[in-house]
């Protein structure tokens, strides 16, 4: 329980470090380039002065106020959700964005992250077993190079070669607006899953190699200790040994190692994103790079943020019922 | 690793008779002669050899990562033509006239490929340094003081590992000039965490080790037992966690790079898949456009990577690769 209180309490204050730098980043900019933001948005037309007052304060324009004034004005205005308005997008706003595009990120990471997840760690388990066979040599090789791929360029390559040469997949948007509506219909979601094959499949292929050599270098180690060689003499069967009493306690590495891989692949999957034009977060945070949408920018950044803490704290959780000495040690 | 004092005197600033033209009083390493010169320099060259050839993996990545480091050096020189130089031949093909074709501008991508090894190549290893220079302060400091000095430190590093480098690095760099040395700084500054906690750990488990108390008690400042006594023990780590962060940040900045964040002016891999990027490579069917940098990229980052379980796997023995028969010997034994 300590041990998540101080969990817990780091998160908020990473939250809190994250919020500030956003605040902080646009004043210590040279050049004031929030002012040439102001400019434009202004020449785009009628803004409502509520909306115009609160991105003075997020930018810190047109204002007299001390930085500590300014700096409260801007975290009253992020607890009531109010992000500011979008250039790209003008006139919405940056929360109604965010709100829009991340159903199909959330849907795209979780199902990719779980997959190449549970993949690797399998193929990690196999390949630890059968430690110095060819299968083992070939595939550990394979990993090595997949393990430093640009995701960017890994989609590059795939939209090329497998949706534009071959045309097996689509090769932009999340669904065909033309032929199918969104809803709970098969025909939907087919389309769907069609779109988002590739996306997934670049992110699966780029991740699954840091998972499995992190689990087979762990699972080597672990086969090694004296109570796997006991369930060996006592005669239990060679899956009961490997999976109930050496993965079980391998796979603790590669949890704790998720909190920090995590912020590697959000990442990376922003850029796959913008690669195969798949209207998540990462390609309206593209959108937002090129117009010099600053606004846009910034809320997804906080978004990103919040979002990895919170798997973070599921990862905190899983960890503490997986291994039931976390709770009890002072760990940082 | 140690290198003989010999080898820092080159044999070309010696008269005649290994002396050193000029007289400072000699001692052991000015006086010898150029045979034990020689044989000093082929003592490092063997020294290195045998640690280059320590098992399979660190072979074959430290000959990959050599191969770049290279072409990083000299292969700009061999490269005539202005990389940028803009000619009629738009998109074609490779060809004997231009190995790897084209692109848009008609600029020969063969000379930005080898050009832009330097910048890729110089760029990453820059920022892995900085990390470096960063995590070990950080991690030696916070560990060897504990107390208060160990808590701020720690949560500092605690919370930077939660934030995302990426994003964050891409937020940053709109604000500021398009530079390389931007993206080289803010890189750095969003990827120190994780070595700094791995060296925090370790310095912590060395501080109460003999030599540190006897290097305290016979006086010595605590900077220099920090870093004369404690680091130089924990080269592997280092290493390990410089060859790391070095992938990650290869990966960042050309990242970076590849979303039009860089310099545009600079000719790097990352600048190259920008250029293809924006301008529809992939619609022209330029393949020869887009798939060169990349596969440098991860070849690059393969060889570092292998370099670094090389290193795991001479440093823990149990993940050394053993034949069925020395395999049951060892058991045996045990």
């Amino acid at each position: 329980m300590r041990h998540l209180i101080r969990r817990l309490s780091i998160y908020l204050l990473a939250i809190w470090a994250a919020i500030t730098l956003n605040f902080f980043l646009p004043r210590l900019a040279p050049g004031n380039p929030a002012e040439l933001y102001f400019y434009r948005l202004e020449t785009h037309g009628s803004i409502n002065p509520a909306a115009l007052k609160a991105l003075e304060i997020e930018f810190g324009l047109n204002t007299t106020d001390s930085l500590w004034v300014q700096y409260l004005k801007y975290l009253n205005n992020l607890i009531h959700g109010n992000l500011g308005i979008s250039i790209t997008f003008f006139p919405s706003s940056v929360g109604d964005i965010i709100a829009q595009n991340i159903r199909w990120t959330l849907v795209l990471l979780t199902m990719s992250v779980l997959i190449s997840f549970t993949l690797g760690t399998l193929i990690g388990v196999f390949l630890a077993w059968r430690r110095a066979s060819a299968l083992d040599t070939a595939l550990s090789s394979v990993m090595m190079f997949l393990y430093s791929i640009l995701y960017p360029w890994l989609a590059f390559m795939a939209l090329y070669f497998l949706a534009f040469s071959l045309g097996w997949f689509p090769i932009q948007d999340a669904y065909d607006a033309a032929t199918v509506t969104p809803g709970w219909n098969l025909d939907f979601l087919l389309n769907a899953a069609d779109h988002a094959f590739l996306p997934a499949l670049t992110i699966v292929v780029s991740t699954v190699a840091g998972w499995m050599l992190t689990m087979r270098n762990s699972m080597i180690t672990t086969l090694s200790e004296d109570y796997v060689l006991m369930a060996k003499a006592k005669g239990l069967t060679s899956r009961r040994v490997m999976f109930a009493y050496a993965a079980r306690n391998a796979i603790l590495p590669s949890v704790t190692g998720f909190a920090i891989t995590l912020g590697g692949i959000v990442g990376g999957s922003l850029l796959v994103e913008i690669i195969f034009n798949y209207p998540g977060v990462g390609f309206s945070l593209f959108q937002g790079i090129q117009n010099d949408d600053f606004a846009l920018t910034q809320g997804i950044l906080l978004l990103v943020i919040v979002a990895i803490i919170i798997m973070n704290l599921i990862a905190d959780l899983l960890y503490a019922v997986l291994d039931p000495r976390a709770g009890q040690e002072r760990s940082m | 690793m140690s290198h003989s004092p010999s080898s820092h005197v080159s044999p070309a600033s010696l008269d005649a008779d290994g002396r050193l033209p000029s007289g400072p009083p000699p001692s052991e390493a000015l006086t010898t002669r150029p045979a034990s010169i020689l044989s000093g320099v082929v003592a490092v060259l063997r020294g290195f050899w045998s640690l280059v050839t320590i098992n399979r993996k660190v072979m074959v990545g430290s000959g990959i990562v050599g191969f770049f480091v290279l072409v990083a050096l000299f292969g700009p020189l061999f490269i005539r033509q202005n990389p940028l130089k803009y000619t009629f031949d738009l998109i074609d093909p490779p060809s004997s006239a231009h190995w790897l074709g084209t692109n848009l501008g008609g600029q020969d991508l063969f000379s930005q490929l080898v050009v832009g090894t330097r910048a890729s190549v110089f760029w990453a290893f820059f920022s892995g340094l900085l990390v470096l220079v960063i995590s070990v302060t950080v991690g030696l400091v916070s560990g060897y003081f504990g107390g208060i000095v160990d808590d701020i430190l720690s949560l500092l590093t605690s919370v930077f590992l939660v934030i995302p480098a990426l994003p964050l690095a891409i937020v940053a760099t709109q604000y500021f000039p398009r530079a390389e040395i931007t993206i080289a700084v803010i890189v750095a500054l969003t990827n120190w965490p994780w070595g700094a906690r791995v060296l925090r750990a370790q310095t912590l488990s060395m501080r109460s080790r003999e030599f540190v108390t006897a290097a305290r008690a016979g006086g010595e400042r605590t900077w220099r037992v920090i870093f004369s006594e404690i680091l130089p023990n924990e080269l592997s780590i280092v290493a390990a966690s410089f060859i790391t962060t070095t992938i990650q940040v290869l990966l960042a900045v050309a990242g970076l790079e590849f979303l039009g964040l860089g310099d545009s002016s600079i000719v790097s891999w990352g600048t190259m898949l920008n250029g293809a990027y924006t301008s529809s490579a992939l619609i022209l069917g330029a393949w020869w456009w887009f798939a060169p940098p990349g596969l440098c990229i991860a070849l690059l980052g393969a060889g570092l990577a292998l370099l670094n379980f090389g290193i795991d796997e001479f440093a823990d023995p149990r993940l050394r690769r053993e034949r069925p028969a020395k395999a049951a010997q060892k058991k045996a034994v045990a």
